[in-house]
C-alpha cells in the first residue's frame, strides 16, 4: 500500500507527468497517419470503446476509493473547492469518450459506405419540440436543480476570516477554472501569461476550423477526415488546460512547491528552486564574465533565440517536416496556424526550461516590464 | 433649415403620383421626409445627452468626495527597538512593510509580491519571503531568486526624525533593478 502510493506521488512529479502525458497523447489522438498507424497497432483505439469505459471508470472509482483511505489524499480530494475538480475527471473523461466513440463509428460507416448515424432523414427523423425536447429539457432541469441543492447543502462553501490584503492564504489559489492560468503564470511575465498566451490558445483553439477547410467531416462527429484539427483542439484543451488545472489543484501546496497527491502538505518542505536568466548563463556561466550593462547586448542571445524561434523554425518547418501541410494550406493559411502552435507550444517548453535547469527567463528585461 | 435648400427641394415633384394611402398619411400626421429627418435627429440628440449625462455621473463616482487611504508615513520607533539580523513583522499588517536590520544598517521592504501583488511569508527557517500565490521566493534583503517575480521587492524611504525615531515614507520607493537602493534614503545606517 505505502509503497503504491511512493509510486503514484513519484509519477506526479511533474516532469515525469507531463512527459508522459506528451509522449502518449498523440497516440491517443493521431495528428497523422503515421501517428494512427501506432494509435492501431498499439491497440489505442479500444480505449474509445464500450469496455474501455467501463473498465477506466472502474479503474478511476476504485483509485479514489483507496485514495480516501490516507488523510493526505482526503484532505485534498474532499475539500470543497477540489471536489468539482474530482467530478472534472469523471466527466472530461466520459464526454471525451462519448464523442471519440461516435467518430470511431461514423468512420467504420463511412468506410463501409453507409449513412453517418447523425444523417438526417426528412421528414422521418422529425421530432417535435413539445414535447419531445422541452419534456426531457425539464426533466434535466428539475433532476439537477435537487442535485446542486443536495450538494450545497452537504458540503458548505469553505468561509474563512475576512480578507486581508497583508496575510495571503498559503496557498493561495485561484478558482478552479482559472487554476491552468496559476499554473501559467509560474512561469511567464504577467503580462504574457495573464493575457497574451491564455488569448492567444483561446483564438487558436476556435480559429482551427478554419485552419481545416476539408469539407469533408462536416456536420457529424468523424476523426478520419479531421485528425490534425482534433488533435491540436484535444491538445490544447486536455494537455493546456483541464491537465493543468489538475495539476494545480491537487498537486500545487503549501508556498505554491509540487507535492504528490499522497504527500503531506508540509509548508517548510524545502526546494532548491533558483532560478537563472539566460542572460546569466550565458555570460555567468559559460563565458565567466559579469553580466554586461548594456540592455541590448546583455539580452541579445534571448531575442536572437526568440526571433529564431518565431521567423525561422516556421519556414524551416514548411520546408521539412510539415511540407505536406504548407503544400495543402497555403502560405496564408499555414503561417497562422504554425505562429498559433508554436506560440502555444512555449508554454510546455517553458515549463521544461524551469524544471530542468531553472531557467527563469528567456529575455529578461525587468528594467522595461518586459520578461520572456 | 436654410431657405435655399427648402426652395431648390420644392420644386421637384414625384414622376407618378404617391399611392394614395401614403399621401393620405402624409396629409393627416403631417411627418414629411424633411420633418423625420428633424426628429430623427432631435431624438438622437437627446439620446447622446442622456447616455453622455449618464456616464458623466458615472464618472462622478472616480472621484469620491471622501478617500479613506492609510497613512503612507509613519514612524517605526527607535534603531534600537530593531534586532541586527531579523526581520521584524510588527509593521506588516498595518503598514503593509516589513523593517529588517542588517550589521550596517536598516531598511523597509515593502509586502507587495513583485509578480502579482500577493504578500508573501517571511519562512524563519529558510531565511527567505516565500509567495503563496505563485511561489517567488525573495532573500532577506529583497533580492527575487525563486518562482516567476521579475524584480526584486521595492524599498521604502527611510529616515531618521529629529527626535531619533524611524520615519518611513512609503510614497517614495526604490527599486533595486533601476540602481536606487545605492540612494542614501533607501537604507538607513546606524
Amino acid at each position: 500500500m505505502e509503497g503504491f502510493k511512493h509510486l503514484i506521488d513519484s509519477l506526479t512529479k511533474p516532469t515525469i507527468l507531463v512527459t508522459f502525458t506528451f509522449i502518449i497523447f498523440f497516440f491517443l489522438f493521431p495528428p497523422s497517419d503515421w501517428f494512427d498507424k501506432w494509435h492501431r497497432r498499439l491497440r489505442f483505439n479500444a480505449l474509445w470503446g464500450k469496455k474501455a469505459l467501463l473498465i477506466i471508470n472502474v479503474l478511476l472509482v476504485a483509485f479514489f476509493i483507496f485514495g480516501l483511505g490516507d488523510p493526505d489524499f482526503r484532505a485534498i480530494v474532499l475539500k470543497p473547492d477540489n471536489v468539482p475538480i474530482s467530478g472534472l475527471i469523471f466527466l472530461v473523461f466520459f464526454f471525451t469518450w462519448l464523442s471519440m466513440n461516435q467518430a470511431y463509428k461514423n468512420d467504420e460507416l463511412v468506410e463501409a459506405g453507409k449513412p453517418v448515424d447523425e444523417h438526417y432523414d426528412a421528414p422521418n427523423d422529425k421530432v417535435l419540440v413539445w414535447p419531445d425536447l422541452v419534456y426531457v429539457e425539464f426533466i434535466c432541469l428539475i433532476l439537477f436543480s435537487a442535485f446542486m441543492m443536495v450538494w450545497s447543502i452537504g458540503l458548505a462553501a469553505p468561509l474563512e476570516e475576512p480578507a486581508n490584503p497583508s496575510e495571503s492564504p498559503n496557498p493561495s489559489k485561484a478558482p478552479w477554472y482559472f487554476l491552468g492560468l496559476q499554473e501559467m503564470l509560474v512561469y511567464f511575465d504577467p503580462w504574457m501569461a495573464g493575457v497574451v498566451l491564455p488569448s492567444l490558445i483561446i483564438v487558436g483553439l476556435m480559429a482551427i476550423p478554419y485552419m481545416d477547410n476539408n469539407p469533408e467531416g462536416s456536420g457529424y462527429y468523424s476523426y478520419k477526415d479531421r485528425k490534425l484539427s482534433i488533435a491540436m483542439f484535444m491538445f490544447g484543451w486536455l494537455v493546456l488546460w483541464v491537465l493543468l488545472i489538475v495539476i494545480g489543484t491537487f498537486l500545487r501546496g503549501p508556498n505554491w512547491n509540487f507535492f504528490g497527491p499522497f504527500e503531506y502538505w508540509d509548508s517548510h518542505k524545502l526546494e532548491a528552486l533558483t532560478n537563472v536568466n539566460l542572460s546569466e548563463f550565458i555570460y555567468v556561466k559559460l563565458f565567466n564574465t559579469g553580466l554586461p550593462g548594456n540592455i541590448l547586448l546583455r539580452e541579445i542571445w534571448g531575442l536572437l533565440i526568440i526571433l529564431g524561434y518565431f521567423m525561422i523554425l516556421p519556414p524551416l518547418l514548411a520546408k521539412t517536416w510539415l511540407k505536406d501541410m504548407y503544400l495543402k494550406m497555403g502560405v496564408a493559411r499555414y503561417s497562422v496556424f504554425i505562429v498559433l502552435i508554436i506560440t502555444a507550444l512555449t508554454l510546455p517548453i517553458k515549463m521544461y526550461l524551469r524544471w530542468m535547469f531553472n531557467l527563469k527567463y528567456i529575455i529578461a528585461i525587468p528594467e522595461y516590464f518586459f520578461n520572456f | 433649415m436654410p431657405d435655399a435648400n427648402k426652395k431648390k427641394t420644392a420644386t421637384i415633384k414625384p414622376v407618378s403620383p404617391p399611392p394614395a394611402a401614403l399621401s393620405q398619411a402624409d396629409d393627416n400626421t403631417q411627418v414629411t421626409r424633411r420633418s423625420f429627418f428633424s426628429w430623427l435627429s432631435l431624438g438622437w440628440l437627446a439620446f447622446v445627452a442622456a447616455t453622455g449625462g449618464f456616464f458623466t455621473m458615472m464618472l462622478r463616482f472616480f472621484f469620491p468626495n471622501v478617500l479613506f487611504e492609510p497613512v503612507q508615513t509613519f514612524r517605526a520607533g527607535y534603531p534600537e527597538d530593531y534586532e541586527a539580523g531579523e526581520v521584524d513583522l510588527r509593521w506588516k499588517a498595518k503598514y503593509a512593510t516589513w523593517i529588517i536590520r542588517n550589521d550596517e544598517g536598516i531598511y523597509a521592504l515593502s509586502t507587495t509580491c513583485t509578480h502579482l501583488g500577493c504578500t508573501p511569508n517571511w519562512l524563519v527557517a529558510e531565511q527567505k519571503f516565500k509567495c503563496p500565490c505563485h511561489g517567488s521566493g525573495f532573500r532577506k534583503t529583497g533580492i527575487n531568486f525563486e518562482g516567476p517575480a521579475p524584480r526584486p521587492l521595492e524599498r521604502f524611504r527611510i529616515v531618521l526624525a529629529d527626535d531619533g525615531q524611524i520615519v518611513i515614507d512609503k510614497t517614495k520607493k526604490y527599486q533595486q533593478e533601476k540602481g536606487q537602493w545605492g540612494d542614501p534614503e533607501a537604507f538607513l545606517k546606524v
